[in-house]
């Protein structure tokens, strides 16, 4: 697996030290998308810590679980897991968004190992992981395939293209995480265009659905351990707060893409000790 | 090179190709509802449990093929071409930008297409693909050929675009000639020093007639089947614009964009020479049988006649 270690306590201090990860690379680069980053970490750290089959001196084993984070945007969460278990250096993160770096703005499997797909323009990640989930299907291989999608990203019709495919072909090697964060780019979600009750909507697909606080670990733990073990495509929506962790960031449209200055750098820290 | 026969349409050629590649088991077909049509559907008789079938959702198909690619497959996936241009983005970011071998086939290019009219008639594939970068962009002339091609596309080390036609031409190549054509290198069908001709697709077997009849007038006219727009060979290319005083392209396809344009750009940077591209002039088709519609547009064998000796 890795050493992350698989107890709520332990993976809760991983995103912790995440969250640091996240809001200094995002400072360090003046740019990058803090907000969707800290409402996803929780998933990802629970993810990698409990199901991700990987190998970080192998990573491009045939074998692996895969993870398409369908909402690139929230790199530096992938940069941080990725940092956690091996993959990614101090100075790897510290080199996020400048010329020639490993860790690209939005996350690029061309650049970073342990990153699957290339992300960046919203609504193909699923299309993507149900790919990896029919190649593993037809080379009888028993990897699952792991996408992260944020809920403003349902607003491509993609999304819709691909939720039908999926459960029309039975890929039960395939499971999305939906970070239900209620704001995108512009916005709140319900000022720009609401998705509703995104459950039975993807219910409505032949998916198998389960709600959590995508902030709660345990919740997280047994939501994936469910996917997982399920017969079936099955969607984990996921509701969480936009930049949680850092007061002035939470439920902020404004921090969706924005870097902190020094004195919010210095007042995230403190918050996130 | 033999006389031209009758032969199949180039989508022929490529459901074909499919099932000679079928020994590889890496090969995997995509289907966006149109693979009786763009003959995919050979392969699915013969290996459906190697053939995935999207429904009409193109972006899907084309970020699914890109998700097999990563994980080794080498995916061929089909639909008619302009409906593939709906998933263009999905090809630019999602397959060529991470370097995934995706092939991707648009059938029923250019407005030789016929009677289902402007909405299904491609004149822009060519081009808007080209743009992609390490792309490879292949509009061959028969089925012969682009059964060749297709097949040579297994192990090709970038993505790739054909364009199939729908309707019949004459048959270019046999069993004999076609083993010499490779992709990104362009194939001289006729011997000629004073102009050339350099065309693509449908419209190859057009420029053969011209150039034979252009002989009967004493003008000795080297003609080139282009099949491979991109990489443009560009050796070929400063050959015969040395050895010629001006080049005719000839195209089912949009002026702008196609492969006028990329042997324009080319030449006007390395052996400046006069070009007349022959091809659809920014306009789009109607209805109306295939003749008739090269006609309207002025893709006839008469007009690249004219346009050969007006250089």
């Amino acid at each position: 697996m890795n050493q992350l270690g698989t107890s709520v306590e332990l993976l809760e201090d991983t995103a912790k030290r995440c969250r640091r990860h996240i809001v200094k690379m995002v400072h360090k680069a003046g740019a990058g998308h803090p907000g969707g980053s800290l409402s996803a970490i929780d998933l990802i750290v629970g993810l990698y810590g409990t199901q991700m089959r990987i190998d970080v001196s192998n990573p491009n084993w045939t074998d692996r679980d895969r993870f398409v984070m369908s909402k690139g945007h929230a790199s530096p969460a992938v940069y941080s897991i990725l940092h956690e278990i091996g993959f990614l250096s101090q100075s790897d993160l510290d080199g996020f968004r400048t010329l020639g770096s490993v860790c690209q703005g939005h996350v690029d499997m061309k650049w970073t190992d342990g990153v699957d797909f290339s992300a960046g323009s919203l609504g193909m990640g699923l299309s993507f992981g149900i790919g990896c989930a029919f190649a593993g299907r037809m080379d009888g291989k028993e990897y699952q395939t792991w996408v992260m999608m944020g809920d403003g990203e349902t607003q491509e019709g993609q999304v819709w293209e691909a939720l039908m495919s999926a459960s029309y072909h039975n890929l039960n090697n395939l499971n999305v995480i939906i970070d239900r964060n209620r704001i995108q780019n512009d916005d709140f979600m319900d000022v720009q265009m609401e998705i509703g009750d995104i459950a039975s909507k993807v219910a409505s697909f032949d998916w198998s659905v389960k709600e959590i606080d995508g902030h709660d670990m345990q919740q997280i733990i047994e939501a994936i351990e469910w996917a997982s073990n399920t017969d079936s495509p099955c969607a984990i929506i996921a509701h969480t707060i936009k930049g949680k962790g850092v007061s002035f960031m939470e439920d902020n449209p404004s921090f969706h893409g924005k870097a902190p200055n020094d004195d919010e750098l210095a007042i995230a820290m403190e918050e996130l000790q | 090179m033999s006389a031209p026969s009758t032969g199949g349409a180039s989508r022929d050629g490529y459901g074909a190709a499919l099932l000679e590649l079928a020994n590889d088991p890496r090969v995997v077909v995509l289907e966006a509802d149109l693979g009786k049509s763009t003959k995919s559907c050979l392969f699915r008789a013969e290996h459906p449990e190697r053939t995935i079938s999207m429904g009409i959702a193109e972006q899907n198909m084309v970020s699914v093929a890109a998700g097999l690619s990563s994980c080794g497959k080498v995916p061929f996936a089909s639909t008619f071409a302009i409906f593939s241009e709906r998933a263009f983005e999905q090809v630019r970011n999602g397959v060529a930008r991470p370097g995934l071998i995706v092939h991707l086939c648009g059938s029923h290019g250019g407005i030789h297409t016929g009677t289902d009219g402007s909405s299904a008639q491609s004149i822009e594939d060519l081009a808007i693909y080209r743009t992609i970068p390490k792309m490879t962009v292949m509009h061959p002339c028969d089925d012969v050929s682009t059964k060749e091609l297709t097949k040579q596309l297994l192990d090709h080390d970038s993505p790739s675009y054909t364009r199939t036609a729908r309707n019949k031409t004459p048959r270019m190549y046999d069993d004999a000639s076609v083993a010499d054509l490779r992709i990104g290198k362009g194939s001289i069908l006729r011997e000629g020093s004073d102009v050339a001709i350099i065309a693509c697709g449908v419209m190859v077997h057009k420029a053969v007639t011209a150039a034979n009849n252009l002989a009967d007038e004493g003008v000795d006219v080297c003609v080139v089947d282009m099949h491979t727009i991109k990489p443009l060979d560009t050796n070929l290319i400063e050959k015969i614009s040395s050895k010629c005083r001006g080049i005719v392209t000839v195209e089912d396809h949009s002026v702008i964009g196609g492969l006028g344009s990329s042997i324009s750009e080319y030449l006007s940077g390395s052996n400046p020479t006069k070009v007349t591209r022959l091809g659809v002039q920014d306009r789009f088709g109607e209805s109306g049988d295939s003749e008739e519609l090269l006609d309207l547009v002025g893709l006839t064998v008469e007009r690249i006649e004219e346009a050969c000796r007006e250089l």
